[in-house]
């Protein structure tokens, strides 16, 4: 899809946004042991490009391992990983380094870097890796900010912010590489509940106006169903149910979901 | 016992010229060893084992050895093998190398104290392996170890006058030189005694003070 053809300001985050509904990442029979943990066993499961998806279960299901395997923090043990259509597993390293800037990853810990202020967390990578100007990353990134409502707090450090402040950095940081896939894991669990409300607001304004897929492991079953188009049920390391997400919160087919649904809604 | 004040104005001249020596030697020693320490540190977390075995046996071996030996080794043999330096470079290389093998561990509880998050968001924004480093994990890791870095520069300056035993005339080998000619102990050794004390307590309390501000 060119600039053009897109009227929505999507173009501004997403470098080349892909056609949407195309496929955009496959599993093919993953499987992902731990010891003798096995926690993926031969998953099978697409994304198409644009989609948000919502990943839920009962913890230890493998959900963040998924996650984690698309953003290459971990290997699979076995079986195939394609991210718009280029090999992220098995591939070389090459192959994988650039097949890992097309994605983009918060994380529960927001895990921003202490050393830096608030700007350089996110200009870094721009700078270094996508080679920008130092004038061009700084000029995106207090647009950034201020799209997650901390253009203030530029020239902070990290520590002196509270944690929902720190994770919309860290949202704001993803996006200044113009991911294709934002990964999402329990980006709000570790916040205190009256700070998960604002950092929420800022993930579902970016699924409304832009077109970057996004993949999210989440507890919030509310913020699941505003923004999702599908919801994947997992359930020792299967997925044993998705759909949409009024599907799935209403009227979900499998007992093992409704027992789910129930313990945490 | 006399305590002769004209004694303690004659040694000074020599004690200035000890103390500058001194001072030499603990800083560029502390130079050799902070740098060393920090390449031995990283080799250390290279994956080829040919790299690393080496590097463990060398520094397992200086860290077991007597510096005293080293200095010796350093100074006697090697002109042997036509590989001479002044007295002072000799001593300045063995203190630094001795004391690298000690920072090296202090680097690797700093590096190893930078939360996995911190690798893992670098992967995550696609930085370089050479860059996660010099921007990210050593920025954290030497702010950390900065207090127990500066603890070894203390216990360095305590052993300088080891440097005495190979003719570097620091302030111990002034004092002993002076206390041969005049036959007066007391007053050169009181000397350059209080002169450890006046720099070294406070340097200790510096440190203190920088391990509350710099590590939380």
């Amino acid at each position: 899809m060119s600039a053009d053809t897109n009227p929505v300001p999507a173009n501004e985050l997403n470098a080349n946004p892909p056609v949407d509904g195309a496929e955009l990442i496959r599993f093919e029979k993953v499987t992902k042991r731990f010891g003798d943990n096995t926690v993926l066993d031969e998953l099978d499961f697409r994304v198409d490009s644009g989609k948000h998806v919502t990943l839920i279960g009962p913890s230890g299901s493998g959900k963040t391992t998924i996650l984690r395997l698309l953003m290459t923090l971990a290997k699979p043990d076995a079986g195939t990983i394609t991210v718009a259509g280029d090999r992220l597993f098995p591939a070389g390293e090459k192959e994988v380094r650039e097949v890992r800037k097309k994605i983009g990853m918060v994380f529960q810990q927001f895990n921003l870097f202490p050393n830096m202020s608030v700007l350089r967390n996110v200009t870094e990578a721009p700078v270094t890796v996508l080679g920008m100007s130092k004038d061009e990353a700084e000029a995106r990134a207090r647009e950034l900010l201020d799209l997650v409502g901390l253009a203030d707090k530029c020239d902070e450090r990290p520590s002196r912010l509270s944690g929902g402040q720190q994770q919309r950095v860290a949202i704001a940081r993803a996006l200044a590489m113009r991911p294709q896939v934002l990964l999402l894991d329990e980006v709000t669990s570790a916040l205190d509940p009256e700070l998960v409300a604002g950092v929420l607001d800022v993930l579902r304004d970016i699924a409304r106006t832009t077109d970057i897929t996004m993949l999210c492991v989440t507890h919030e079953m509310n913020f699941a169903r505003d923004i999702s188009d599908q919801v994947l049920m997992f359930d020792s390391g299967h997925v044993i149910e998705s759909g949409p997400p009024e599907k799935i919160f209403s009227d979900p087919e499998q007992d093992r979901t409704r027992e789910f649904l129930s313990a945490v809604l | 016992m006399n305590w002769d004040w004209s004694a303690v104005g004659d040694f000074m001249p020599h004690f200035w010229d000890g103390l500058l020596v001194t001072l030499q030697a603990l800083a560029l020693g502390s130079l050799i060893a902070f740098a060393l320490g920090l390449v031995w540190a990283l080799l250390m977390r290279t994956p080829t084992r040919w790299v690393r075995w080496p590097v463990g046996v060398v520094t397992e071996f200086v860290r077991n050895t007597p510096l005293l030996v080293q200095l010796f080794f350093l100074f006697y043999v090697l002109p042997e093998w036509n590989i001479t330096f002044s007295a002072l470079t000799t001593g300045v290389v063995a203190i630094g190398l001795h004391y690298s093998t000690y920072t090296m561990q202090v680097y690797r509880a700093g590096i190893e104290g930078v939360p996995v998050g911190q690798w893992e968001a670098a992967t995550a924004l696609s930085l370089p392996v050479r860059r996660t480093w010099t921007a990210v994990i050593l920025p954290q890791a030497i702010r950390r170890v900065v207090p127990a870095l500066g603890n070894y520069v203390i216990a360095m300056l305590k052993d300088t006058p080891m440097l005495m035993t190979i003719t570097v005339l620091e302030m111990l080998g002034e004092a002993r030189l002076y206390s041969q000619q005049h036959f007066q102990f007391t007053e050169p050794l009181t000397v350059i005694g209080v002169a450890f004390i006046l720099i070294s307590y406070p340097a200790s309390l510096l440190l203190r003070a920088l391990e509350r501000r710099l590590v939380r």
